[in-house]
């Protein structure tokens, strides 16, 4: 080892451990006593939320709110707009509306056929895959898929007429070779070196 | 500078008419003098647009709030990068800023493409004009960037705090140079019809200026998620949102594009689907600007007023019948110079490809339009979200990271058994032990399983590209590896440089795959009070709230709510995330409050923080916070993709001439491939 590294991997473990004091300086003591918090300068600069509880984090509330659409036209979910930005007015609403019908004892199947009923089919994230809904998930695969066949049909098709005219140049699975001179071999082998596609 | 502005749009107009009714109807080919005015109007029409350009932006910085355009996105305390970019906040400032730097390519086009495809140039020209007079004439009779107010506000209404990001000053124009500039290849591929010189001239003539849309669209489709994920706070980058889809409609098309087109190059085949495929890219540019600007769909991006939708609508349909009609008018000229032999080809599996892009894009159409249709249909309202647009095209996904690792293995005409079998190894056995380390740290969900697989599939046909090359050099040159790696790539830039955008693609994959393990959680804090989260990498994060602070700053007052984090026990460091309520300059709400995300991010995970709000007034605090996988391999693929295009596209390297093509006897299995000089 060099001097010169010597010196910088010194440095570098100097300045490590300044920063992991500083670190440590910087992490708070609990505060118990601040519960309820303190005064903000300005509080009609920030949004009142209400406590967060265990019920915000339910995976099933959750997985609820990801299935329906929030009503203030941003085209995000429940759950994703109500832990968006938190400007809207809409999603929080809606949250308390799901965790009522929970309390109600409502399946999550049953809170979505609420909302349904309430707000119609358009609440819903995506729609049910049932009657002419089905076009909206089936047409772009059966697109493909025909595609695919047609091309597959035409290639295999041309496969088999091309396939006795060939016969005669190769009985393998490619066409044979051209003949070759040297000077042409050597061609072929500087082409190649650029290995060109 | 309002009078200036109108009138070098009108003057603007009337040379992009000018120079086009010229081209169209001049008989350019047989009058030089003609040729000569017809390209010539294209520097015209750009030096008038550039000076309405500097009129707006004068405007804009002088705080003329006279002008209805300055006053509805400036205010006189608005930071002045944001001043600048305030040019396309707007719907009108756009169109001018859209049609601007059209007539710029458009100018730049006739100076620097080669004199061998001179008699494209008038016809060029006539059809980029007629596209900037169409947006000059949506300015002048719908959205007048220069109208003027009957009365002069003290100060302007300010931006939109959520475009007060960096992000508004690259994204928007950078998406907007990606649309714009597919203009220019539809304008080749056109002059090319139009001219009926059909050869692969014009596919030389504008491969670069499709390869720099593609990557403008790239990089501008990659900021706009950059800039969701950043100022939005949802936590995620794509929302399959119909603004978004627009976008990456014209993207996908183009790719496929870029694919097809060298089949048309080698072997002189698929030339009508390749103008289809241009002319296709284009109107779907049109038809994403239709959709932001006519408010038919909704969406958060949109920003519709007056009658713009409408000219958008006309000028769409119009421009459809036209191309396609002029596309079937010239049909029989475009006959193929070859024939599809088999399935085993490196063609069938570019066909392929280019079914499985169209066919993404046909889906997106189909899931943006659906809600119409089936309002038309039934006439009941729909709502079509991520959950439709994952469900239909997380298979095609795979199926299109399947074809980008089989694509480059297949020998073009017909491959042999041997030839495949000896091809496949290495990618199959690379995706296998990617797939059983993934089962063996315990990751079970199918579809990411299945994402990381194909990704290991096709990063191993990369790797033995690479690795096959390298060693053929080393063999002939006795290069050291760095340098034949070096020579490998600067002598055959499409080619590697091509490999080296899938490596992008498949980074992308690999980082959507990440968002099927993203944890969220709400929670609220006093100061000095904790909470743990646990991350799909198995980290447990501390957050311990440390209080709000608030302060002014220039046009905004600022809340700021700041965690300590600790990963594992040790220190993370601090994180801060603010609220904030814009002010104009007399110091009046402007805005509704916005909020500025928190985020620490690595390799592996992003943290993701959001300050919600306080309870009570005090500086108890909500927080939303994210554990994000793989966020940073979005990033990290945008960077590999673009620096794999711009080798594609750098000057210099091989052309394939017709003459070349058909003397060179592709596909054959030549005695050297067998002895292993080079594959």
């Amino acid at each position: 080892m060099t001097r010169r590294d010597l010196l910088r991997r010194a440095a570098m473990a100097a300045a490590g451990i300044a920063a992991s004091r500083r670190a440590a300086a910087q992490t708070p003591a609990p505060r118990p006593d601040s519960v309820a918090g303190d005064p903000l300068f300005r509080p009609d600069a920030v949004q009142e939320r209400a406590v967060v509880t265990e019920r915000d984090n339910d995976p099933v509330v959750k997985a609820i709110e990801q299935r329906l659409k929030c009503t203030c036209g941003c085209n995000l979910d429940i759950y994703v707009c109500r832990t968006t930005d938190f400007t809207c007015q809409y999603s929080p609403a809606l949250h308390r509306e799901v965790l009522d019908l929970r309390d109600a004892g409502k399946s999550p199947d049953e809170v979505v056929a609420a909302f349904v009923a309430k707000h119609g089919e358009q609440i819903l994230m995506a729609p049910p895959p049932e009657g002419f809904n089905l076009a909206g998930y089936l047409v772009p695969g059966a697109a493909v898929a025909l595609a695919a066949a047609t091309i597959g049909w035409i290639l295999v098709r041309r496969g088999k007429t091309m396939a006795p005219a060939a016969a005669p140049a190769s009985s393998g699975a490619t066409a044979a070779p051209p003949a070759l001179s040297a000077a042409e071999q050597d061609t072929l082998r500087r082409a190649l070196d650029d290995v060109q596609d | 500078v309002t009078l200036l502005g109108q009138f070098c749009l009108w003057l603007a107009l009337f040379t992009a008419l000018w120079g086009a009714g010229v081209a169209f109807f001049g008989r350019p080919a047989e009058r030089p003098d003609l040729a000569r005015i017809a390209t010539r109007s294209s520097y015209g029409v750009a030096a008038a647009l550039a000076v309405a350009a500097l009129c707006l932006w004068k405007g804009l910085f002088a705080h003329d709030f006279n002008i209805e355009y300055v006053a509805q996105y400036t205010s006189r305390n608005l930071p002045t990068s944001y001043i600048f970019a305030a040019f396309w906040a707007g719907q009108k400032g756009s169109l001018l800023f859209w049609a601007t730097i059209l007539a710029l390519f458009a100018a730049a086009a006739q100076a620097v493409t080669s004199r061998r495809h001179a008699a494209l140039l008038p016809h060029v020209a006539g059809v980029t004009n007629v596209v900037i007079a169409f947006f000059v004439i949506t300015m002048l009779f719908a959205a007048n960037p220069f109208e003027r107010l009957l009365f002069t506000p003290d100060d302007g209404r300010g931006l939109n705090p959520q475009l007060q990001n960096p992000g508004m000053t690259i994204h928007p124009p950078m998406l907007y140079l990606g649309y714009i500039s597919i203009t220019i290849p539809f304008a080749f591929a056109m002059a090319a019809l139009l001219s009926r010189k059909l050869d692969t001239g014009w596919i030389h003539a504008m491969r670069k200026w499709t390869i720099l849309s593609w990557l403008f669209l790239s990089a501008g489709i990659t900021l706009g998620m950059w800039w969701a994920y950043v100022e939005l706070g949802w936590g995620g980058y794509w929302a399959w949102d119909p603004v978004e889809n627009a976008s990456l409609l014209p993207w996908l098309t183009m790719t496929a594009f870029l694919h097809s087109v060298m089949i048309q190059e080698k072997r002189g085949m698929l030339k009508r689907w390749n103008v289809g495929l241009i002319v296709a890219s284009f109107l779907l540019s049109l038809f994403g600007t239709f959709i932001t600007r006519s408010g038919i769909i909704a969406s958060v991006h949109s920003f519709a007023q007056g009658y713009v939708g409408t000219f958008f609508l006309v000028f769409l349909v119009l421009a459809c019948v036209l191309s396609f009609g002029l596309l079937y008018s010239r049909w029989p000229l475009l006959e193929p110079e070859a024939r599809l032999e088999s399935m085993a080809s490196r063609e069938a599996a570019f066909l392929f490809n280019n079914l499985a892009l169209v066919g993404i894009a046909f889906s997106v159409l189909w899931g943006t339009l659906f809600p119409i249709i089936s309002e038309a249909v039934r006439g009941t309202k729909i709502t079509v979200g991520p959950p439709f647009f994952n469900r239909v095209n997380i298979p095609l996904g795979l199926f299109l990271i399947a074809l980008t690792g089989i694509g480059p293995l297949i020998a073009w005409r017909k491959a042999s058994t041997q030839n495949l079998r000896r091809q496949f190894i290495i990618p199959v056995v690379s995706g296998l032990v990617v797939l059983a380390g993934l089962l063996l740290v315990g990751i079970r969900d199918g579809w990411a399983l299945a994402a990381w697989a194909l990704c290991g599939f096709t990063a191993g046909t990369v790797v033995q590209e690479f690795g096959r090359g390298v060693r053929a050099r080393r063999r002939m040159h006795g290069e050291p590896v760095w340098s034949a790696l070096g020579h490998l790539v600067s002598r055959n830039r499409r080619r590697y440089g091509g490999y080296i955008v899938h490596v992008g693609i498949l980074v992308y994959f690999v980082a959507f795959a990440g968002l099927a393990f993203k944890v969220t959680t709400e929670v609220t804090l006093s100061p000095g009070e904790s909470t743990e989260v646990r991350s799909p990498f198995g980290h447990t994060y501390t957050f311990t709230h440390l209080g709000v602070s608030q302060y002014a700053q220039q046009n905004r007052f600022v809340s700021a709510a700041a965690l300590d984090v600790r990963r594992d026990g040790k220190s993370f460091g601090r994180m801060t995330s603010e609220k904030r309520q814009h002010r104009d300059s007399f110091g009046r709400n402007t805005f509704e409050p916005s909020t500025e995300v928190g985020i620490r991010s690595d390799l592996r995970e992003d943290v993701y923080v959001v300050y919600a709000g306080s309870v009570g007034g005090t500086d108890r605090a909500s927080y939303a916070i994210t554990i994000n996988p793989l966020v940073m391999w979005v990033w990290l693929g945008a960077g590999i993709l673009v620096a794999g295009g711009l080798i594609t596209m750098w000057p210099g390297g091989p052309v394939i001439s017709a003459r070349r093509r058909s003397e060179t006897p592709a596909g054959y299995e030549a005695p050297l491939i067998g002895a292993g000089a080079a594959e």
